[in-house]
């Protein structure tokens, strides 16, 4: 084999270093076959960026030993590039659209279609195992072209992507044969019928993780037993919401070896057997640590899941509408609980509970059940971010639906949890602010920047000056993530921002008055930078145009719409790459 | 959640257009004069637009047009006629609001702009707003719209759902809404305050934390059976079904003493236990 040729080679190499000889006189102390090997056990892909810079020895040996690639804008780099480099890959993952995607700001037909890059991934790398896709276009097209062009092809995870519907999973199922993983989740795409599930063979039985909660269209349930029954080592699945207690009741009874579970309905007009069995079974499962699902569940249907509560570490009640008396009879038996994700209907009551069981909690979700609700009746407010910050010293993740906060609730917060590394607060009324004072939003965000030296992405929301980006420039040295939706004075907001954060990534604003003067105060920050995103803001063609001239290597896209001046630049989108141009933008994205 | 728009009989001819904005309704609920005054007022923003302070929905708006004041005059004004298209049913919060929400981008480009002269129905208007992804917000929409379907075969007037219920003995019925109870809990102790004066059994006071269980318990000592008529016109026993299910076919309730308990209640207890 070539590896033993080269170690004897380095036997000889290695005797001959002499010990005593200064640093600079050796060559590479590490042989191939030693660097190799260490730096296959590195994933972090940022690691191995790091591993790449320190000399041609060990960019080359870095390259040579790389399994996974991770591109985080489609767009900033060629697939010729990337295989270029990387002769060895088997994981691929890749994200598109800019996340306000997800928002409907990015109109349809925008771009991110991965199948150019399919096509020059089955030449470069045939047999590659797992694809990773995020905020990309996939046409069922795609998924066949996938399935029957990668003989070696394992895993598929589809993360907010469109495009595809049933035919295209069918592919999938008909053809992977060695299938380990299909995780299809919050995708906007249309549940045309079709039951792919039929479509596995008889012979799949290495399917690990199957999730297709986010789908709505029947699937064959016997199918489904059939195969959760000779996949042994299925440790993760996540039904839709067809899949009834009965039927998962039969699903647990084969798979009580799994370590992350979506139910279905949790809910059911006639009760067939006593619910006691289903209780029994979730007790049987004892390698469970996270719960999804629970749609419809009610508290004659909770106690059911309390013995595979005690071992969880994640529970995701996003979809069930528990009210807080609920929430906090769960939460009993869920003592070691890390994640937790629940909708507003619990109120502050049931975050109360939270503060008063879950000790260990690290990150907090509250979605807003009713998001366009008028009446604002209902919904959590400032004392539940407060009883729960109080009960949660190690609480560093929040995502807050409110509709009120007031700027000493959120001080009080992070004096209680100074270690938030994620903080996002959606004050859901445009341009609130502080309730009981009325003064802006500013020291909320003052604050937690200044608390918390940790903070790697922070949403603001609320009624904002360009203080409160005078604070995010001059405390949040390690912020990477800001997104900012109706805020700001002037042109001094974005500037603040972009003179400071040295480790920001990702910027994306949304409806701000800052105009070309504060983008262009951003000149030399683009390149360290993956992306920014500013909609609805000041700036102009001219602005735009100004900034591609002096950076050749941003991409700076503008979006045209029908209502907007020529002279506006309504939706403007900026990355750095290294592959030029779009070659595929529609006629509505400008490349300046 | 009754909007307070349904029970104006005085019907404000504005009351229609305020479809667009709850606050806006409430301010035309108020005397004639004040609202005149108001129409006759010249200010910044749309027709019908309410400067009063107190409601957190106006200090947004004063709180955004301070942030806002020094900023081209286009910021304030522009799209002030887009924003009246507004999302029809603005109260609505079933499933059509969210494929509203995407025609309404074609309309208002300039959405965001509209922050100094928006509506506080503007979350409805508004692109994108608040950040939920659509896949979330077609589940909640799919919740409300389940828990909307059950009752709306049942429904007599918009949000209550009253039914007779009788108690072998008493010289009068009364009626209950099952709408403002959620569950058997709630329902048992509505029933209890109800015939207290009637005195249905032992151990009913001072319970707390009552659970279906506890709810036959009570009903259905040996004493008496909660029993309820469902939509074929049979007599079931209440608490067999999910709440929803039952709220979706009672038609009346009974609740049956003495001699006709004996012989039903032994049997719904064994079962109750069971479940919990």
């Amino acid at each position: 084999m070539d590896l033993d040729q080269k170690r004897s080679r380095s036997v000889d190499r290695v005797d001959s270093v002499d010990p005593d000889s200064s640093e600079s006189t050796r060559t590479c102390p590490f042989p191939d076959e030693v660097l190799e090997p260490v730096l296959s056990l590195i994933d972090s892909h940022k690691d191995r960026s790091s591993v790449s810079l320190v000399c041609k020895d060990w960019y080359h040996a870095e390259r040579w030993s790389r399994r996974h690639v991770f591109i985080g804008n489609c767009y900033s780099v060629s697939l010729e590039i990337v295989a270029g480099r990387f002769p060895k890959i088997r994981s691929v993952t890749l994200k598109g659209k800019p996340r306000f995607s997800d928002f409907n700001l990015v109109p349809e037909d925008w771009g991110a279609d991965v199948h150019p890059w399919l096509s020059v991934l089955a030449e470069a790398y045939p047999f590659l195992e797992e694809l990773r896709l995020k905020r990309m276009a996939v046409s069922d097209e795609s998924l066949e072209f996938l399935a029957t062009n990668f003989t070696e092809f394992k895993a598929l995870s589809l993360l907010s992507c469109d495009g595809f519907s049933m035919e295209g999973l069918k592919a999938i199922a008909t053809h992977c044969r060695n299938l380990t993983e299909l995780d299809i989740q919050e995708n906007g795409i249309d549940d045309l019928g079709g039951d792919w599930l039929s479509c596995f063979p008889e012979t799949l039985t290495t399917l690990q993780v199957l999730n297709f909660a986010s789908l709505n269209s029947e699937v064959s349930f016997n199918a489904l037993e059939k195969l959760v029954t000779r996949c042994k080592s299925l440790r993760v699945l996540k039904v839709n919401r067809n899949i009834n207690l009965d039927q998962l009741q039969k699903l647990l009874l084969w798979a009580p070896q799994l370590t992350e579970l979506g139910t279905g309905s949790f809910t059911q007009d006639l009760v067939t057997r006593p619910v006691a069995d289903l209780e029994t079974t979730f007790g049987n499962c004892k390698n469970l640590l996270t719960i999804s699902g629970l749609w419809d569940i009610n508290s004659v249907y909770l106690p059911i899941i309390y013995p595979a509560c005690v071992g969880l570490s994640f529970l995701n009640l996003s979809c069930a509408a528990l009210r807080s008396f609920e929430l906090a009879m769960v939460l009993m038996h869920c003592k070691s609980v890390r994640r937790l994700w629940v909708l507003d209907n619990v109120g502050d009551a049931g975050l109360e509970a939270v503060g008063s069981w879950c000790p260990l909690l690290e990150e907090l979700r509250v979605f807003p059940a009713d998001p366009f609700d008028q009446e604002e009746v209902a919904g959590v407010t400032e004392s539940g971010l407060i009883s729960v910050s109080q009960g949660c010293p190690k609480l560093h993740y929040i995502l807050y639906f409110c509709h009120q906060m007031t700027n000493a609730a959120v001080a009080t917060v992070v004096q209680n949890c100074p270690g938030f590394t994620h903080f996002r607060l959606c004050i859901m009324n445009l341009g609130q602010p502080d309730y009981l004072t009325n003064e802006p939003m500013d020291e909320a965000f003052g604050a937690v920047v200044r608390t918390c030296p940790n903070l790697q992405r922070l949403a603001v929301s609320g009624l904002l000056t360009d203080l409160t980006f005078e604070y995010i420039g001059k405390y949040a040295k390690n912020l990477e993530i800001l997104s900012v939706a109706f805020a700001g004075s002037s042109d001094l907001g974005l500037k603040y921002v972009l003179g400071g954060c040295p480790r920001l990534r990702k910027l994306e604003i949304r409806d701000c008055p800052f105009g070309n003067a504060a983008l262009l105060s951003g000149l030399t920050k683009y390149e360290s930078m993956r992306s920014l995103w500013m909609s609805a803001c000041n700036l102009t063609m001219n602005g735009c145009r100004v900034l591609a001239k002096e950076m050749p290597r941003l991409n700076v896209e503008v979006m045209k719409d029908e209502d907007s001046e020529d002279s506006q630049a309504h939706k403007v989108y900026i990355y750095r790459t290294v592959a030029g141009p779009r070659r595929d933008a529609p006629p509505f994205v400008l490349t300046l | 959640m009754s909007v307070p728009l349904e029970h104006d009989y005085i019907g404000l001819s504005d009351a229609s257009r305020s479809s667009e904005s709850s606050n806006i309704s409430s301010d035309q609920n108020e005397p004639n004069n004040v609202f005149n005054l108001k129409a006759t007022e010249l200010s910044l923003g749309l027709p019908g637009f309410s400067k009063n302070v107190g409601a957190t929905t106006k200090n947004f708006m004063l709180g955004a047009k301070r942030g806002f004041a020094d900023v081209s005059g286009k910021w304030v004004l522009k799209g002030g006629s887009e924003a009246q298209l507004g999302v029809n049913g603005g109260f609505e919060k079933s499933q059509t609001l969210t494929p509203d929400v995407k025609p309404v981008e074609d309309k208002k480009k300039g959405s965001g702009n509209e922050n100094g002269s928006a509506q506080p129905s503007a979350k409805a208007q508004v692109v994108g707003w608040p950040p939920i992804r659509s896949f979330r917000k077609n589940t909640m929409a799919a919740n409300s719209s389940k828990n909307a379907d059950v009752t709306e075969g049942s429904l007599a007037a918009g949000g209550c759902l009253f039914v007779k219920v009788s108690m072998d003995g008493a010289p009068y019925l009364r009626k209950i809404d099952l709408k403002t109870n959620h569950n058997y809990a709630e329902l048992s102790k509505a029933l209890e305050k109800m015939f207290s004066c009637f005195t249905l059994g032992n151990g009913v006071k001072g319970r707390e934390g009552l659970s279906e269980s506890n709810l036959k318990d009570l009903l259905h000592g040996s004493e008496c059976v909660l029993t309820y008529e469902d939509k074929d016109g049979d007599w079931m026993l209440v608490g067999d079904v999910p709440w929803e299910m039952f709220i979706d076919s009672c038609k009346r309730l009974r609740i049956m003493k003495g001699s006709e308990a004996i012989g039903l209640a032994p049997r719904s207890t064994e079962k109750c236990k069971n479940k919990i």
